[in-house]
């Protein structure tokens, strides 16, 4: 298999971003790998194991797509009117290749009715694997930079 | 506040069966104001776990009632919690989230403090009069600082009864969490929580064990747990939720449910969610209930899920996990809430992993619960723009029965609101 680079990766991030953004939940499921996680560390232990140490978010596939399925229901009170958010992507870096893994550094604007934006930085730490469809995500974690929550106060969509 | 006695903020009638809260308890600052006189500087206040401060040096700093907190434990292992503030020219000493200390020195000028407070150094001291006594400056410690069972209060009223009798029948239910651990020792798991949420603070004390928004607010929540293989029954009749539970005063304003369990519980109440491996160890967890606490006390421990309120704004939930959760008003409309992770000292890393994964299935900002909780209180504070035209909201049910109330019912709710109405009430 020839070598992956960035611009391939970038593409790759972009594309992610565009589906999350467009609230396109299904076909991003579609890039996870059937083992895939997703975690937000709690802001004041950024370099932690769920194991051992309390997250705002750490799910395995299942709870994925759990997550999914419950955001995709009117029910979910708290993206029902959904949030528009809008992804940028930068600085992205391959940190690893075998198996191969990425960091970048995002800023998500989140909006909602009535209220100022509320601004998710920090970066991602991606571990991707290559198939025949092109690249899957295997593990994704999202660091956020703010030493608290505090006024971002929930993380109720996809970061 | 002049007008406060002429319109109440909590209409009592217990003979009409009318209960009902001024909205604007919620929403006028002045309310607001008197709040923090009024109750925040006379109960006891949650500072913090002994467990976040284990060796000596050790410290958290923390905001309460406003003030900047150190918490810590001093050389001879003794927990301290001191005003961090310096006593030179009022600058926060520690300014470090947590971390160990040797000693607090100020960056301003450089005035020093031992881990137990006293005052160590002063540069350039011999430019004070003779009468500058440094034994008279070191940090200052709240009124009353006291611990029950791990939990460390403060109280900025000196006169303030003992913790333990303030606490009172609140005790059982800190008791009954406590039991999970064979040693009676729990510990806070690293991690904390913590977000605001633009509501008043008093929506967050009622949401905490009002059971009758579960159905509605927490659909998804509950599809999940169904979707998972968790058998949700149908409400019996007249009920609202798939199990029998209780909603109960415990006087001084505290508060409970204490539901018959139908969710996971990492104590002993495996659900598939946990996965099969998991399995041995929960029926080890219960075996060992079992054996220290005999059947009875075990199914409590185990079986029963509680939200406790620790009147003003500390709530134990053990419920999907346990969470200790505190939050400051910060505004009328806004609160900072900071929530933990709670876990026996002894636990294996296996039942540690279920209880931490546990906890995320339901509570936090990421959680499959509580953004809808917060989303609810958010907009009942908007709603509230109203007060002015639309007074009044009713708080009664459950008050034209005799005997138990439900978790459903809103007595326990009620038994908050009176508590702060007197001593809202009290000059």
């Amino acid at each position: 298999m020839k070598e992956i680079g960035r611009a391939e990766v970038e593409d790759f991030l972009y594309h992610e971003a565009a589906l999350l953004d467009a609230w396109r939940l299904d076909e991003w499921l579609a890039l996870l790998t059937e083992d895939a996680t997703y975690r937000v560390p709690s802001n004041d232990q950024p370099q932690s194991d769920p194991k051992s140490a309390l997250f705002i978010i750490a799910d395995d596939i299942r709870r994925i797509r759990a997550r999914v399925t419950r955001l995709k229901d009117p029910h979910a009170h708290a993206e029902s009117p959904r949030s528009r958010t809008r992804r940028l992507i930068s600085n992205v870096r391959i940190v690893g290749l075998d198996p191969l893994q990425v960091d970048a550094n995002f800023v998500i604007y989140r909006f909602r009715s009535n209220e100022d934006v509320r601004q998710y930085v920090g970066r991602y730490r991606y571990t991707l694997q290559p198939s025949k469809g092109g690249l899957k995500i295997k593990t994704r974690e999202a660091i956020l930079d703010a030493m608290e929550l505090a006024s971002l106060g929930t993380v109720s969509f996809i970061l | 506040m002049e007008d406060m006695s002429a319109t109440p903020l909590v209409l009592n009638e217990p003979q009409a069966q009318r209960f009902e809260i001024n909205r604007a308890a919620l929403v006028d600052p002045a309310i607001f104001a008197a709040e923090r006189e009024r109750i925040f500087e006379r109960c006891w206040l949650y500072v913090g776990h002994e467990s976040e401060v284990r060796a000596p040096g050790d410290f958290k700093t923390r905001t309460v009632c406003g003030r900047p907190i150190l918490f810590c434990r001093d050389s001879s292992s003794e927990l301290r919690v001191f005003l961090n503030t310096c006593r030179h020219r009022g600058t926060v000493v520690c300014r470090e989230a947590e971390g160990n200390a040797q000693r607090y020195t100020c960056f301003y000028h450089g005035w020093t403090y031992d881990r137990d407070g006293r005052l160590y150094a002063v540069p350039g001291q011999s430019a004070y009069p003779p009468n500058f006594d440094k034994n008279q400056l070191g940090l200052v410690a709240p009124p009353r600082v006291e611990v029950y069972r791990g939990f460390v209060f403060l109280n900025f009223d000196a006169n303030a009864v003992a913790l333990k009798d303030y606490l009172g029948r609140a005790t059982e239910y800190i008791d009954l969490v406590l039991d999970q651990s064979p040693s009676g020792r729990m510990e806070v798991i690293h991690g904390t929580q913590e977000y605001d949420i633009r509501a008043n603070w008093k929506l967050l004390v009622e949401n905490s064990f009002d059971d009758y928004h579960l159905i509605t607010t927490h659909a998804t929540w509950l599809d999940y747990l169904k979707d998972s293989g968790v058998e949700i029954k149908r409400p019996e009749k007249g009920h609202v939720l798939p199990s029998h539970g209780l909603g109960k005063d415990l006087g001084k304003g505290h508060g409970t449910t204490d539901n018959v369990n139908f969710r996971g519980r990492p104590v002993a109440a495996w659900i598939p969610i946990y996965g099969e491996a998991a399995k041995p160890e929960l029926d080890r967890i219960r075996a060992e209930l079992v054996s220290r606490l005999g059947e009875s006390r075990a199914k409590r421990v185990a079986d029963t899920n509680r939200n406790l309120l620790v009147f003003p704004n500390l709530v134990l939930l053990d419920g999907s996990s346990v969470s200790v959760r505190s939050f400051q008003p910060t505004a009328p409309d806004r609160m900072r809430v900071r929530a933990w992770a709670l876990g026996p000292v002894e636990e294996t890393s296996l039942a540690r992993q279920v209880r931490l994964d546990s906890f995320l299935t339901f509570y936090g900002p990421g959680g499959f619960a509580t953004p809808d909780d917060i989303e609810a209180l958010e907009s009942v504070q908007i709603g509230l723009g109203t007060y002015k035209e639309v007074q009044w909201s009713p708080l009664s049910r459950g008050m034209a029965k005799e005997g138990e109330q439900l978790n459903t019912d809103e007595a326990h709710l009620r038994a908050f609101w009176i508590q702060w109405d007197k001593l809202m009430r009290a000059a």
